[in-house]
């Protein structure tokens, strides 16, 4: 299947919200795949670099319409190995940066903002925190800790409410969520413990079937559906969809609450570009055997919160350099705060990189001067 | 508060990092490390060293000498090793090993980077292309044909310590040119302690950890590995004393230590070769188990050079070379997400080290001349004395 002969029909068995985007810009779509506003000099310019990529004849009559993961998937095994992977990355990389520069993204409403919280049931921990990040911001060693999560939760929920953008403001949890505004998308790992139990059946039952290999269970993880996890269909189908992505694209999304946490961060800012982002994360589990923790038979498992520092400290770097390839980096803003303590860093514009403050303030004041 | 540009100066670096080639990428990878040596570790610029090489090629020494090949599957990053920040999780490596070592900076791999494609691409000095999660042998000819063809020597004397079940295969090629028979015995010691334990306990299922990569997934067993009576005769373990062993011990990693520790003071092999797997847990994302798998595989590579000097055997003729099998991810590659993965194909995935100590090299000396993780076999064949004819790599200038 060609880009250019798309015709409506065939996204049938697209989710109802996606085929109606895809039917509603498939003229936009075919504009898109025929390049028509360039010269020939411009395509081949711009395309030179894919059109040095070979792929075999049978690629043509792979569904990736209707199976996309799977022809990604083939498509990427056969370019690495043929040792086309490099070349393909280049031209794919080059071509974004054209893109870019063809059609600037929009500016943002206001200031991005990113919240990570870190650090939950720690008592007290002596090594040094936010190291990646101390080089790019402000460190506080004196934040006045008193209802700091409720402070920067209602800060959430006040910019969601000056600044109504669909899946634009997120609470993301790594553990219980806590009371919050309706106004904030949240995604919360215990919250989706049950779909993540059906998972772990759904892959154990899998990997027991003979012939079974990774790509095979990869492939039919792809395929599952908010339904197919339990999922009812009374609630958001677009966050339901993304909810099980999580888990079934991420990997260790299904047995470790960081990994959920961080990966969670990563792709809301990626999917959805969030606007504000403000993830808290939780005591993960011990680590044990990988078919014990698979099996998922510990309905109470042992909880590692010190390790679990460790894995936060640096999902908070990864949630800010995410954070970093959107637009309106300039001016974004990102806090990292040590969860019941004093320990805080700020990342915005007016606060100088590689300082260190021990200015007492409460973190609701210490946002009001980062959120701009 | 004071006005800064702390967001542009990242954007700055992204873009810059973004910007540059490869290439320029890895040269900064590689220089960043050397300075970092020569820095902390007082190495010297190999290119500043004049005269003939160290290593001795008589054919007396041939016939003594050792070689052990250390690779890591699953890559560790500069910023948690061989840079400022991350030295503090290698103390061994940092202090005790890289003073007494040939230290290559710059080592590329330009193959596929999954972990038994590309360890089996370091046996074979070609760019394997075999599917990285079948229980396949490599397709050309492996270092350990090679050494036994060439130098004429017994099964005995060619090894292989693998960490997954899926390296059942690593030892031997499916090449016409040398045979069944011809490659090197492989110990998978998590199937070895499987066996051992027939299912009686669950106490031992943290040493059995597999692929992390797809931890769901154990390729089914075939081929030459090695049966549980061997445990007996070639270890000179008993079942119970393995299983206690096994007991005392807290990762897959540190049990095929052990291994190789019982095969080097039984067998003796000249040719003997560990791939440690535990740092691949990074695929989890969770960084601490990361970490700490980077902390234990830098103390069991000193632990493993301290028993080649304490074994009559290996002390003194033994040279040692440590490798990771690529890197991993860099932060700031979008298309991956930093430690956790390999799968971008960055300079950061690409580029990574190797360390050489022991008989006939030099000490204390960094190089950052390119090579590429191929031409280790070549290496090891001018090493040793055996000619790898269908390696595609070249030997490592600066160890000759």
């Amino acid at each position: 299947m060609q880009p250019r002969n798309l015709q409506p029909e065939q996204f049938a068995g697209y989710p109802p919200d996606a085929r109606k985007l895809i039917t509603a810009h498939l003229e936009a779509v075919r504009e898109l795949a025929n390049l028509s506003s360039l010269s020939k000099a411009q395509i081949k310019e711009w395309f030179e670099g894919f059109a040095q990529i070979s792929l075999p004849a049978a690629f043509d009559k792979l569904d990736w319409i209707n199976q996309p993961a799977g022809f990604i998937e083939q498509e990427s095994a056969y370019l690495w190995t043929t040792h086309q992977q490099d070349a393909f990355r280049k031209a794919a990389t080059e071509y974004g940066v054209r893109l870019r520069a063809a059609a600037p993204p929009d500016a943002v409403p206001v200031r991005r903002l990113g919240i990570a919280i870190i650090g939950q049931g720690v008592a007290s921990y002596d090594a040094p925190l936010f190291r990646n990040l101390r080089a790019h911001g402000t460190y506080f060693d004196r934040i006045n800790p008193e209802d700091g999560l409720e402070q920067l939760l209602a800060a959430a929920a006040e910019r969601a409410k000056a600044h109504p953008v669909p899946y634009g403001h997120w609470y993301v949890e790594g553990g219980q969520p806590v009371e919050h505004s309706p106004l904030l998308t949240c995604v919360s790992y215990k919250a989706l413990e049950p779909v993540r139990a059906e998972l772990l059946k759904k892959i154990q039952a899998e990997i027991k079937r003979p012939g079974m290999g990774p790509e095979e269970l990869r492939t039919d993880l792809a395929k599952l559906t908010p339904a197919d996890l339990g999922m009812d269909h009374s609630g958001d189908a677009v966050l339901d969809t993304f909810q099980v992505r999580l888990f079934t694209e991420g990997s260790g999304t299904q047995i470790f609450s960081t990994t959920f946490a961080l990966w969670t961060a990563r792709e809301a800012l990626r999917r959805a570009q969030a606007l504000t982002l403000l993830v808290r994360f939780a005591p993960r589990q011990r680590q044990r055997p990988m078919n014990e923790l698979l099996s998922n038979s510990h309905p109470n498992p042992e909880l590692d919160p010190l390790s679990s520092l460790v894995d936060a400290d640096m999902g908070a770097s990864y949630h800010w350099i995410n954070q970093q390839r959107l637009p309106g980096s300039e001016q974004s803003a990102f806090l990292v705060w040590f969860e019941g303590h004093s320990q805080a860093l700020v990342i915005a514009p007016y606060f100088a990189a590689g300082k260190q403050s021990s200015a007492s303030v409460g973190l609701g004041d210490l946002l009001s001067y980062v959120a701009g | 508060m004071n006005q800064t540009s702390v967001n542009r100066a990242l954007t700055a670096e992204l873009s810059a990092k973004a910007g540059a080639s490869p290439q320029e990428i890895a040269w900064g990878l590689s220089r960043s490390r050397r300075e970092f040596l020569r820095g902390a570790a007082g190495v010297v610029l190999g290119s500043t060293l004049m005269g003939g090489s160290p290593l001795l090629r008589g054919e007396t020494v041939r016939k003594k000498r050792k070689v052990i090949v250390v690779t890591f599957g699953g890559g560790a990053r500069d910023q948690e090793t061989f840079a400022p920040e991350g030295q503090e999780n290698i103390p061994h490596m940092l202090q005790e090993l890289a003073p007494q070592s040939s230290f290559f900076t710059h080592v590329t791999n330009r193959g596929i980077l999954g972990h038994y494609v590309a360890t089996a691409s370091l046996a074979t000095g070609v760019y394997e292309t075999l599917n990285n999660f079948s229980a396949v042998p490599p397709q050309h000819p492996t270092v350990f044909e090679y050494f036994r063809k060439d130098l004429k020597r017994p099964i005995s004397d060619a090894w292989v310590v693998a960490p997954s079940n899926g390296f059942n295969r690593i030892g031997e090629s499916d090449s016409r040119q040398f045979g069944p028979g011809m490659g090197a015995q492989v110990i998978l010691p998590k199937h070895l302690l499987s066996a051992a334990r027939s299912g009686a306990t669950a106490d031992f299922d943290h040493l059995l950890r597999d692929n992390y990569e797809t931890p769901y997934y154990t390729p089914q067993l075939g081929g030459g590995e090695f049966e549980l009576r061997q445990l007996e005769q070639i270890l000179k373990l008993s079942v119970n004393d393995f299983m206690a062993h096994a007991r005392a011990v807290s990762s897959p990693d540190e049990l095929s230590i052990y291994i190789v520790k019982r095969l080097m003071k039984q067998e003796a092999p000249s040719l003997l070769w560990l791939t440690m797997h535990d740092i691949d847990i990074a695929h989890s994302g969770a960084y601490s188990l990361y970490i700490e798998a980077i902390q234990r595989t830098d103390r069991l590579c000193a632990e493993l050079w301290q028993a080649a000097q304490s074994e009559p055997e290996y002390a003194g003729n033994t040279t040692l070379f440590v490798l990771p099998d690529f890197g991993r991810d860099a932060d700031y590659d979008s298309g991956g997400n930093g430690f956790q993965h390999h799968r971008t194909g960055d300079a950061a995935s690409r580029t990574t080290w190797m360390m050489a100590l022991g008989a006939g090299v030099r000490q204390g000396v960094v190089y950052d001349e390119p090579m590429q993780s191929i031409d280790l076999v070549p290496s090891l064949g001018a090493l040793m004395g055996f000619s790898p004819s269908l390696s595609q790599g070249t030997p490592i200038r600066g160890l000759f």
